[in-house]
């Protein structure tokens, strides 16, 4: 059974259509990240399932009920919010037990959750305080023990880690896989930020304009990107892309042939204009140029050393190509280099439709 | 030695209590605080000054022999036609109005606000756009189509009258308070009372209520002071025995028989003018607190 499932749903505001015909299916204890640019509509889909936002067609089903015209307290559902959102007059057990008493709840029974939720969540000696004496990460715990108590299917987060500095989102985002381990839920969790969607998700559906373009496993997400928007969405740094055509001759960039045997296209490479596009990490440098169907050399124009890795601006073609090297290699900028490029690690587009071929 | 400079900048920094700006700007505000105080004090000591001496025209002077008497004659027996007890029943009667009207208006034009800022519905703009034209219509012009209504549902004449035309009236300046005060407020709250189960008054009632003291108290404080010193209202819809306090100072002023009595007329101004500076006295702070608070988002 589906934990949540979303069917041809549609959201207009006025005359603009933000949501169009939306399909997602999402499985019982599955972690699914909703992850896009700003004004994508992430926001606002999970708003829907949360019934915070009324739709304008479609249907919400959560664990096979149809929700649709439900009140978001009664659809089984915990949201966490970016801003927090906690009571700035209620103690944090207050923040804790406000939907339950809500809900009539016997004292003795919310007093068994929120201690539960405190010990989960590690804000036993926050009990008494109030929002205002916590730090942010204390009071996104806080936010999350909120969504905890009421003891749901189904947990919805709305960019909960953008407001906390990095090191802290690090630290917050590795407990947040650990919670989704311990307790099983469903949850659906918005984020504009990749790592996040990689490191949490099991399943990512990258959103545009409204549309989701692809909903697949991190790893196929990375691996085979449906379209150029999503090639060049996820990676850092992003996809390299240059202009080419296959031809009689094979694929030929520029003045170059490049190899295509080993491409796993998803239909039969047709005669055209497409764009080649090839993640900086998979440019071959150093003993790997000897396994690599195509090698070449280039200037090292520019270095951007990040430590761990070395980022080289390079031309090739008569296009920029940013290549990853090792962190500790000797080099110098204007130094010559030899690269590799094979099929296996190339991406190719159409020109325009900018669909995976 | 080479710490010398690092003592030197240790510890607070001197002040010059005496420079010479300090004495031209503390000057400058003694004169200006002396200026507008001269009246209050020409008040107060009149109203202390027995009525022979008042005759003698030394307004500024200290009164010879302190007396109380124009006080008590002023609360407790000053005639105003045929009743002669004085402001004491203005007060009470100023009471009766004033605080249903507070409450009866606080409570609704919040729950205006509300319902303007978060819960928006066809046609809000156009409803709010209307409540605020409604600030600019001169009192004068409503005067006596609300005398025909008040008559038609029976209610001219009585305090509950009064009551209802001052919830009316500051129903506007209210309602944009509210509205913006609560616009301000992250929408995310509003999102998570209602998951948590919260419905339209729960929100209002445990969620925004308890946060909202400071704009609560400067709609206190505007309503407060707006209704008590209001005197056009309370002379058109009120009889003389429920006249409020202000109408009642009136005519204790300019009762025209026999001689002026300045020092009770003094003392009946004072004694009707510090309910509102008590207000402001008590509640300055929060005030402007509340005022910047409602002012940063519209």
């Amino acid at each position: 059974m589906h934990s949540v499932s979303v069917k041809d749903l549609k959201l207009n505001f006025g005359s603009v259509e933000v949501l169009q015909d939306l399909n997602i299916d999402i499985n019982d204890g599955e972690f699914l990240v909703l992850l896009g640019s700003s004004g994508c509509g992430k926001s606002t889909l999970l708003n829907c399932i949360a019934g915070l936002l009324d739709i304008t067609d479609g249907q919400i089903f959560i664990k096979g009920r149809n929700v649709t015209w439900d009140e978001p307290s009664q659809r089984g559902i915990g949201m966490v919010f970016q801003s927090y959102a906690l009571y700035p007059q209620m103690s944090v057990e207050g923040n804790l037990s406000f939907g339950l008493k809500n809900a009539k709840m016997p004292a003795p029974e919310i007093a068994k959750r929120v201690a539960r939720a405190a010990e989960i969540l590690q804000i036993e000696p926050l009990l008494k305080r109030k929002p205002a004496a916590l730090s942010g990460g204390q009071r996104q715990r806080v936010a999350i023990g909120r969504a905890l108590v009421r003891d749901v299917d189904v947990f919805l987060f709305d960019e909960p880690l953008s407001n906390l500095d990095a090191k802290l989102r690090a630290d917050l985002r590795v407990e947040l896989k650990q919670l989704h381990r311990q307790l099983e839920n469903t949850m659906i969790y918005v984020t504009h930020d990749q790592v996040e969607a990689m490191t949490l998700a099991d399943r990512i559906a990258i959103m545009r304009a409204g549309k989701i373009q692809q909903l697949d496993s991190p790893n196929e997400i990375y691996n085979r990107p449906v379209n150029k928007y999503v090639a060049d969405f996820i990676g850092s740094p992003s996809m390299n892309f240059m202009n080419g055509k296959i031809g009689t001759k094979g694929l030929t960039v520029g003045d170059v042939t490049l190899p295509v045997d080993g491409y796993k296209a998803t239909g039969k490479l047709a005669k055209g204009e497409v764009i080649v596009g090839i993640r900086p990490e998979h440019v071959a440098t150093g003993n790997d140029v000897r396994d690599a169907a195509f090698r070449t050399k280039v200037v090292a124009d520019l270095l951007e050393p990040m430590g761990a890795d070395t980022l080289v601006w390079a031309q090739f073609a008569g296009h920029e190509l940013r290549l990853r090297m090792d962190g500790q290699v000797k080099l110098e900028e204007g130094q010559e280099i030899e690269i590799g490029l094979s099929a296996e690690s190339m991406h190719l587009f159409d020109a325009k439709t900018e669909e995976r071929l | 030695m080479a710490d010398i400079a690092s003592d030197m900048a240790r510890g607070p920094r001197p002040k010059k209590a005496f420079s010479l700006p300090n004495i031209v700007i503390y000057s400058t505000l003694t004169l200006l605080a002396m200026y507008y105080l001269a009246p209050l004090y020409v008040m107060v000591v009149t109203s202390l000054k027995t009525m022979p001496e008042v005759r003698l025209g030394n307004v500024f002077s200290l009164p010879r022999e302190l007396t109380i008497e124009p006080w008590i004659k002023a609360w407790a027996t000053a005639c105003t036609g045929l009743n002669c007890d004085g402001l004491s029943r203005g007060f009470w009667n100023s009471v009766q109005i004033l605080v249903p009207s507070v409450v009866l208006s606080i409570a609704v034009a919040s729950v205006n606000g509300y319902a303007l800022a978060f819960w928006r519905f066809k046609g809000a703009n156009i409803l709010f756009t209307i409540l605020l034209f409604g600030a600019f219509i001169p009192y004068q012009v409503m005067l006596y189509p609300i005398v025909m209504i008040l008559r038609d549902i029976g209610l001219y004449g009585d305090v509950w009258g009064l009551v209802i035309v001052h919830s009316i009236f500051g129903m506007p300046i209210l309602t944009l308070l509210f509205r913006n005060y609560f616009s301000s407020l992250p929408l995310e709250l509003i999102k998570a009372a209602r998951v948590d189960g919260a419905g339209f008054w729960g929100i209002l009632i445990r969620v925004l209520l308890p946060m909202s003291a400071p704009i609560v108290v400067v709609a206190i404080i505007l309503q407060v002071t707006g209704i008590w010193n209001d005197f056009l209202f309370g002379v058109v819809y009120t009889r003389p025995d429920s006249y409020p306090m202000t109408v009642q100072l009136n005519n204790i002023v300019n009762s025209t028989f026999g001689e002026k009595e300045y020092n009770v007329n003094m003392a009946a101004t004072i004694i009707t003018g510090l309910v509102p500076l008590v207000v402001y006295f008590v509640s300055g702070k929060l005030f402007v607190r509340g005022i910047a608070a409602g002012a940063v988002k519209g």
